[in-house]
């Protein structure tokens, strides 16, 4: 496709965004952000942010769960993602500590669900041991399930599953690659 | 794999969307009118888009809708009675839509869009003088040899591949 007719293509498909949007037709709107740990995609429902990517992931197949799981009805548009991605840009920048953001947890239930409600008990510029995670959600010999819930995490850097290590201080796990999670507590450790 | 949902219709407007706007351009010319029924196009798609089969053939399912929308176009652009409606679609032996989609290029503005109005929108040529000027004897002249093109290309074509 050229260049025009691919500038026609995307404001086409911004127009119908928009048009779809006023109808109320999207499921999930998304858009993608630059940032220190490489391209991050954000989704939301009406509800809030839903998921945030990692490139590893593949967008186009995070997408595919999100049209199983939440809605086929999936459209890029950037507006209603644009608080969250502000206030992403600020975490990176080290002038936000927390994230005050509506969060819809629909991807998660369970024990994984009051795990990840949990997390933000971990303050910016700390961490917890996936046993004391355990402990803190009131099911101490829980340690693994902790870890899978960590794991599952749909909402990583704004739910801060990196904040949890193993208990012998090394990183364990983590969906954006443990590079990512080192990544985020430097830059947490830099600023606090 | 079983596919248990249709893809995300994100997925669906980058795939689809470059055929579906040259088929309205090739039929509406570029500009306004096929940005119009291209819009008109997918969000009448997007409506429906939740309770379509899972599986179904996504481009023939938007190239059907492409063709209503594009029809709604020509007749508010022509408020001409038109006597009898397209109910049937006429088809071409051995041209799938979008093969002749593609190829309806090469014509001549007059040739694609009579071709397009009657073997793709299935307008009878006795109705096409309303919308193109001409007498039904002269588009069908200007459709046969713009056929005639298209036999010549798409034969040329399949000997490459």
């Amino acid at each position: 496709m050229s260049e025009l007719a691919m500038h026609e293509m995307n404001l086409l498909a911004q127009k119908l965004a928009e048009r779809a949007a006023a109808e109320g037709l999207i499921d999930v709107s998304y858009r993608l952000l630059d940032s220190p740990l490489g391209q991050l995609m954000l989704a939301s429902t009406e509800r809030g942010m839903v998921r945030v990517a990692f490139a590893a992931e593949g967008f186009d197949a995070v997408l595919g769960v999100l049209a199983d799981k939440v809605g086929v009805r999936i459209l890029h548009r950037a507006a209603p993602l644009d608080d969250a991605a502000t206030q992403l840009d600020e975490y990176f920048a080290h002038w936000r500590t927390h994230f005050d953001l509506g969060l819809d947890h629909q991807l998660s239930s369970g024990y994984r669900l009051e795990v990840q409600l949990a997390l933000p008990k971990i303050e910016y510029g700390h961490t917890m041991s996936y046993k004391e995670m355990a402990a803190l959600t009131g099911r101490p010999a829980a340690v693994r399930a902790v870890g899978t819930a960590c794991a599952t995490n749909p909402l990583p850097i704004i739910v801060p599953c990196h904040r949890v290590l193993r208990s012998d201080g090394s990183l364990g796990g983590y969906l954006g690659g443990l590079e990512a999670k080192r990544v985020l507590l430097d830059l947490e450790k830099a600023s606090s | 794999m079983e596919i248990k949902t249709n893809p995300p219709f994100d997925l669906v407007v980058r795939d689809h969307g470059p055929a579906v706007l040259r088929m309205c351009s090739a039929l509406l010319g570029p500009g306004h009118d096929a940005q119009d029924a291209w819009s008109e196009t997918f969000l009448a798609a997007l409506r429906a888009y939740p309770q379509l089969a899972v599986g179904a053939n996504l481009q023939a399912w938007l190239i059907t809708i492409a063709k209503r929308k594009a029809i709604d176009a020509l007749r508010t652009k022509h408020p001409i009675p038109v006597e009898s409606l397209p109910e049937q679609e006429a088809s071409v032996d051995g041209f799938d839509d979008l093969e002749l989609l593609e190829s309806l290029h090469s014509l001549t503005e007059l040739q694609r869009k009579v071709i397009g109005y009657h073997y793709l929108l299935g307008f009878p040529y006795a109705d096409i003088p309303a919308f193109l000027g001409g007498t039904a004897t002269s588009l069908r002249r200007a459709a046969a040899d713009g056929i005639k093109t298209l036999r010549k290309e798409l034969t040329n074509s399949k000997d490459l591949s």
